[in-house]
């Protein structure tokens, strides 16, 4: 099992975010988080990439028990993460982005790191943009860069937060198109994402989180053709409309 | 206007331009090393040590560079420091304010840099060493540029006080060579296009710099 969460809970002051989440994930599975801002998706994906330090609650992920919130050894990569705004480094190109950490944390050598790298880049068709800064990329562009940034640490665990939601919609296709692939390529995925056509097609499993907690899941098709709870069904309606 | 006798005085003014220029140069590297490690320390909010480093930065923010001269150098030598030449004196003085500024404005590049990037940084297992060193500071350097020239400019301009606690540096001598041929204008004059001609070219600099972070 990549992730086994339960009863994950976390307040930001008075706010309780996260009422008690339990979650598991199984290898190669892609488990897409749906549901209204502020339901705790995100809080949820930050608190396994060991960004947010859960208040009560298990985790393990990939092998490695949380203690106080916090992995007890650092996943080094093995767990990857893209951002909605990109989160490159600006000073660097496309290839130093993807390099970097197999450099400084995988110790590779430059020529090593350097094939890698672009191999990573061509992954997600962008070999040519290897020497551009993240300012001459477009942001579907960087969002692929980023993505290719994670990957090429061959993560077991990759972790989308809302990655296409700060994305100009034609350049939402690109980044969706690299998901998709990466979704059929078998890796595990855990997905929050605004994205139902992405949830539908590409996902093994879908939550819909309310209020703090996972209110129902299921398989898309249940989920989506016949939701159980009628605050998924009234979410999907608004979703619906608005993609109408 | 007598030109004859400002030439026979021009070897003081040269002098004291050498000393200008050599002090300058000591305090600019000084100074924004100790600024870059103040800024950075109060920046990474080490506890205690940034806080006794906030009391350091307010006090010589807080009080003028010609006091703490003064100070630093009429104080050394009353507490039996008599090795303290006006060069030190001058060299820490300035070292001490320049420093307490140039760490404001490092301090303030860093907090400029989104934490987000310390979050790619984290979750792909670089250190926070690497993260700082290769992650932050370049980017905390871009924007602080020019602005750091700009206080590197104030700097020059500010070595002009060590005449008052007798460094012979080109105020200081030019003082002596307008009581020498008595042509105060002409010698202000020419004292103040000597900065000039040292500080110009640095705003250049700073505002091609500007230019460049900007794109």
């Amino acid at each position: 099992m990549i992730v086994n969460a339960s009863n994950i809970q976390k307040a930001f002051g008075d706010a309780q975010v996260l009422k008690g989440v339990s979650l598991e994930v199984d290898a190669g599975e892609v488990v897409v988080l749906i549901g209204a801002s502020g339901s705790g998706k995100s809080t949820m994906l930050r608190i396994i990439a060991g960004l947010e330090h859960a208040d009560e609650g298990q985790l393990s992920v990939c092998g490695t028990p949380f203690a106080h919130g916090k992995p007890t050894s650092p996943f080094n990569g093995r767990v990857g993460m893209v951002f909605q705004q990109f989160n490159l480094f600006p000073h660097l190109s496309a290839i130093e982005n993807v390099t970097i950490a197999l450099r400084r944390v995988k110790h590779l050598s430059k020529p090593q790191a350097e094939r890698s790298g672009v191999a990573a880049l061509e992954n997600v068709g962008l070999g040519h943009k290897a020497k551009s800064y993240p300012s001459q990329l477009s942001g579907g562009q960087q969002q692929r860069v980023a993505i290719a940034r994670a990957l090429a640490m061959e993560p077991d665990l990759m972790l989308f937060d809302e990655a296409t939601s700060a994305l100009d919609p034609e350049l939402v296709g690109e980044v969706m198109k690299v998901m998709r692939g990466l979704a059929e390529s078998g890796m595990t995925m855990i997905v929050v994402t605004h994205e139902m056509e992405f949830a539908r097609k590409a996902a093994d499993r879908v939550l819909f989180m309310d209020n703090g907690v996972i209110l129902e899941q299921g398989k898309p098709t249940e989920l989506f053709e016949s939701p159980r709870e009628d605050r998924t069904r009234q979410f999907l309606q608004r979703v619906r409309g608005a993609e109408d | 206007m007598n030109l004859g006798a400002l030439l026979g005085s021009s070897g003081l003014l040269w002098s004291g331009l050498l000393l200008t220029v050599y002090l300058s140069a000591i305090t600019i590297v000084t100074s924004t090393v100790l600024g870059a490690v103040v800024g950075f320390v109060r920046a990474s909010r080490v506890p205690g040590l940034s806080a006794i480093l906030r009391i350091y930065v307010e006090l010589f923010r807080g009080t003028p560079l010609l006091v703490q001269l003064l100070f630093i150098y009429f104080g050394a030598a009353y507490i039996g420091m008599g090795w303290v030449t006006t060069f030190i004196g001058a060299v820490v003085g300035l070292t001490l304010y320049e420093g307490a500024i140039c760490s404001e404005i490092f301090r303030a590049g860093v907090e400029a840099v989104p934490p987000a990037q310390h979050e790619a940084a984290h979750i792909l297992g670089i250190s926070k060493w690497d993260s700082a060193v290769r992650i932050i500071m370049p980017q905390a350097l871009r924007v602080t540029m020019p602005a750091l020239i700009g206080q590197e400019i104030s700097l020059v301009k500010d070595t002009s006080l060590a005449a008052v606690i007798g460094f012979a540096e080109l105020v200081n001598q030019s003082q002596a060579v307008i009581g020498n041929i008595n042509q105060p204008m002409l010698v202000l004059t020419v004292v103040g296009a000597l900065y000039f001609i040292i500080c110009y070219p640095m705003s250049v600099g700073a505002r091609r710099l500007e230019r460049k972070a900007a794109r």
